[in-house]
């Protein structure tokens, strides 16, 4: 490409473009942009106040029993609106770190949690509102006759865990430590989903979940509960986010999940009061 | 060796039969579109007709005739094509290009080598072998592929156009060497110029309309043709009619005094043509005096440079239902004469110079 | 296309520059972003780990299954779609080609639904003592899945181009079908297959979806480098971003091998 003198002036306008394009971008999430920090714009925070709406970051095992929570809160209250984003922790703290405009986060582990606290991302202290522990996943007909932890690792039988990277696979680790028992997983997924994906297209003889994944997969799965799981609790804490700006509506959400209301919601759905 | 086809192609509307002697070459003359190609791919086997039947030296091509479905494959058939381009391998070198089939037919690589530098030498492209072919002139690539067909043994050499992409300076040469290769061995040459026809073939076939309008020996066909396309190819003028005592009469009248073969007499209503060159036609204006025979009105359509002199190409109402009549005259006669499209003149037939023959 | 020579008139409006700059940007710039996050001190220890080589290792030895997969699978199919019409030719294109318009997790499904366990050839297999699910060449297939319709379109291409003309020439030569594929057919169309196979490993390489979806995660096993990367970005971002740095330069090489090659094809090509 040549490019002539008269060009080089559109060659720049077009480049300048092109960066205030990527700077205007870098406040939505999962962009590899640097600023972290930036907040979300002065018109949406506006809107929001008008509207009394907060936007909530919650972990994917929680979309069943948040969604009930936040119409509930809607209903006693009228005017708000709760907008809800369920992802994997770690990828919600990336996109509040990255400025993603959430009032409220809920995380799955503690240590997500403390991520964004390191960042000086949350308002005050978390609170810790649910527990939860893991649950052996079998396919309907239990073909492997699965019935304790320990038939996990016997020969010939295929087990499919989370990776120890990701929270349900960390927590199969500390069970196998406290019980001695190792496993052979034939496959170590990245998230519960595919672990259970695994197991409901019957490729796996069990998989290891949280119990409020098995109550969520209906009639696909077979839950076999086991003593040992309480060796892993994993607890859910939840906090405002520093950067809301409806820290007011945000706090009285979480009152409402820490409720003995939320607990209940909570409870029904699987989870762990901690 | 003999060959002989009969094949019809209905969805081209082409029905021919032909036949060859024993080291015979026939060329087939005609208009674009007429079927020259669809003939040689049937031959080959690359197209499938609707029905008849081919054989070479008693070995069945194939037969579609009542009922049968014989088809034998194109590397079955011994049948070399040559076409129009070289069409060699890009990917070969030149003594690869000409030991393809020998290779093919199951010759050791050092065999089929060497066969390929006899038929290299033959077509005096020796000292080739080791290029590639894009880095040969056009006619050293048609010399090549002639090299490669021979070089396949084949009982049939087919050539489609051979010479038609090639310069006129290649031509020549490409026709010599043809003519060496061609001598002895049976081959259709399918092509547009006269001067391959006289030169490589012992026989013409003109092909007009997916039908075999005329055949015959070389000679025979150029000199007294009987179809209007073969006339155009040798330049003569071609009138038809039925032929009478002192000459010819067209269906519409019109009467061309002639010359029967001496010692000929035509039987009452026999059909004919005259032929005669455009020399022997001379143009008037206005009504001519003197000799009134073999002198017609006419409309000139175009003039032409043909040589040295100018080519009147003109139509009248006694000129055939095929058209133009075409006289020669000096570029100073037209000048004289003021000559443009359009002009209403009068054609005069030299009655010497006019052969009468029966269709 | 070539202005340094001639009189350098290209006949396009200089805004066009403009927009293409654009464009450039839009594919350059999160490259850049991603290559500013890297840690480059740690970027040596991170990609050397023994879990990265690893997933490297399985990722270019699949790969490299599924590419020559493709080759043999894919040649028959393209001759085929080119070369022979037949009823029903533009619709076994069409599925042929689906694969490029599918989710790869999708693609993952119905593999699982036919090598599965309990899948239509799975039952079948499992029962003659083949196990696919959970297995490197689980792996295999679901790259073969994905990467097989760029080979047939690039060959399909490359043999429309090529045309049949040499073929015929070949065949009433005295060749074979097979002597005319082998020794004309392939040939000519080789730069064409060449680039076809290079981006069937590129695609290959970066198969993520159906992979995670039928053949699972495990170390050297099945965790090919783009489902390590994945995994690596839930607890060690600057690992991730190692290893996404190393699957681009591949991608790269890949990539410019194929357009090189093209060039060098097109060069031969331009004969008659």
């Amino acid at each position: 490409m040549s490019i002539t003198r008269k060009n080089v002036g559109t060659f720049l306008a077009a480049g300048t473009l092109a960066a205030s394009l990527v700077g205007c971008a870098s406040g939505a999430p999962g962009t590899a942009a640097s600023s972290g920090t930036a907040a979300s714009s002065g018109t949406a925070s506006s809107t929001r106040t008008l509207t009394r709406e907060i936007t909530v970051f919650a972990a994917a095992s929680l979309k069943a029993t948040f969604t009930k929570l936040a119409s509930d809160f809607e209903a006693k209250n009228p005017g708000t609106k709760v907008k809800l984003n369920f992802a994997g922790s770690s990828d919600l703290v990336t996109q509040i770190t990255q400025g993603a405009p959430a009032d409220v986060f809920a995380s799955a582990d503690t240590k997500n949690m403390t991520r964004l606290s390191d960042a000086k991302l949350v308002d005050g202290n978390a609170t810790n509102f649910a527990t939860n522990v893991l649950e052996i996943a079998v396919p309907p007909g239990n073909p492997a006759s699965i019935a304790s932890f320990a038939d996990l690792g016997k020969p010939g039988v295929k087990v499919v865990v989370c990776a120890p990277q990701v929270p349900c696979g960390s927590a199969a680790e500390t069970i196998e430590t406290a019980t001695g028992t190792t496993l052979k997983p034939v496959s170590e997924e990245s998230s519960v989903t595919d672990v259970l994906g695994k197991v409901t297209s019957q490729e796996a003889d069990a998989g290891l979940v949280y119990v409020t994944d098995i109550s969520n997969a209906g009639d696909k799965v077979k839950g076999v509960p086991f003593p040992e799981s309480d060796k892993a609790v994993n607890t859910y804490p939840i906090a405002t986010v520093g950067a809301s700006k409806n820290k007011e509506l945000a706090q009285a959400f979480i009152g409402m999940v820490t409720s003995s209301e939320g607990k209940k919601v909570l409870n029904d759905a699987g989870f762990g009061t901690p | 060796m003999s060959f002989e086809v009969r094949t019809r192609l209905d969805a081209r509307d082409f029905d021919m039969s032909l036949s060859l002697g024993p080291s015979e070459t026939v060329a087939v003359l005609g208009p674009n579109g007429a079927g020259k190609s669809t003939l040689l791919g049937v031959i080959s086997g690359l197209l499938r007709p609707d029905s008849g039947r081919a054989q070479i030296g008693g070995r069945q091509l194939f037969d579609l005739d009542g009922g049968n479905h014989r088809w034998s494959a194109p590397h079955l058939r011994g049948t070399a094509l040559l076409a129009q381009e070289a069409l060699l391998f890009p990917h070969l070198s030149v003594l690869e290009n000409v030991a393809f089939g020998p290779r093919s037919k199951g010759a050791s690589k050092a065999a089929a080598r060497e066969t390929a530098r006899l038929w290299l030498t033959e077509v005096g492209a020796l000292h080739l072998e080791s290029r590639k072919p894009a880095e040969l002139s056009g006619g050293q690539a048609q010399r090549v592929a002639v090299a490669r067909a021979l070089a396949a043994e084949p009982e049939l050499l087919l050539l489609d156009e051979p010479m038609s992409a090639l310069d006129i300076h290649a031509a020549p040469l490409l026709r010599r060497v043809l003519k060496r290769v061609l001598a002895g061995r049976s081959a259709i040459i399918v092509t547009h110029d006269v001067l391959d026809a006289y030169m490589l073939a012992d026989r013409v076939v003109v092909v007009e309309n997916g039908r075999i309008s005329e055949e015959g020996p070389t000679r025979q066909v150029l000199e007294r043709p009987r179809s209007h396309f073969a006339a155009g190819l040798a330049g003569l003028n071609l009138v038809s009619g039925m032929i009478t005592e002192q000459g010819i009469t067209t269906p519409d009248g019109q009467f061309f005094a002639g010359q029967h073969d001496p010692g000929w007499s035509p039987a009452p209503g026999q059909e004919g043509v005259a032929a005669f060159p455009p020399s022997a036609v001379s143009v008037f204006l206005g009504d001519v005096h003197g000799s009134p025979r073999n002198s017609f009105p006419v409309t000139i359509r175009d003039l032409e440079p043909h040589g040295d002199q100018i080519r009147v190409r003109a139509a009248g109402s006694g000129t055939g239902e095929r058209g133009t009549l075409s006289a020669d005259i000096t570029p100073a006669a037209s000048a004289d004469l003021g000559l443009v499209p359009g002009m209403n003149v009068r054609f005069v037939v030299k009655s010497a110079l006019v052969s009468i023959y029966p269709a | 296309m070539n202005s340094r020579s001639g009189t350098g008139y290209t006949g396009v409006p200089p805004w066009i520059y403009a927009i293409a700059a654009a464009g450039a940007l839009f594919v350059l710039l999160p490259l850049v972003a991603m290559v500013a996050k890297v840690n480059w001190p740690q970027f040596i220890p991170l990609i050397t780990s023994e879990s990265s080589v690893t997933a490297l290792g399985l990722s270019l030895r699949t790969s490299a299954a599924s590419t020559a997969l493709c080759i043999i699978l894919g040649i028959p199919l393209a001759l085929v779609l080119a070369r022979s019409p037949f009823p029903g030719q533009r619709l076994l294109r069409a599925f042929v080609l689906l694969p490029l318009v599918l989710p790869p997790v999708v693609g993952g499904i119905a593999l699982l639904y036919t090598f599965g366990r309990q899948g239509l050839l799975g039952k079948s297999l499992e029962v003659a003592g083949i196990q696919i699910a959970f297995s490197t060449t689980a792996v295999v297939l679901a790259q073969t899945f994905v990467a097989l319709p760029f080979l047939v379109v690039s060959l399909e291409g490359a043999l429309r181009t090529a045309g049949n003309r040499y073929e015929l020439v070949a065949a009433t030569l005295g060749a074979r079908p097979t002597t005319v594929l082998r020794r004309v057919t392939v040939p000519l169309v080789l730069p064409g297959l060449a680039s076809g196979a290079v981006l069937s490993f590129a695609r290959s390489l970066g198969e993520f979806g159906a992979t995670l979806t039928f053949a699972g995660s495990l170390e050297g096993v099945t965790r090919t480098l783009p489902l390590e990367i994945y995994l690596q970005r839930e607890t060690d971002a600057d690992a991730a971003v190692a290893l996404s740095l190393v699957l681009v330069a591949v991608a790269v090489a890949v990539v410019g091998l194929s357009y090189g090659r093209r060039n060098a094809g097109a060069r031969v090509e331009v004969q008659p």
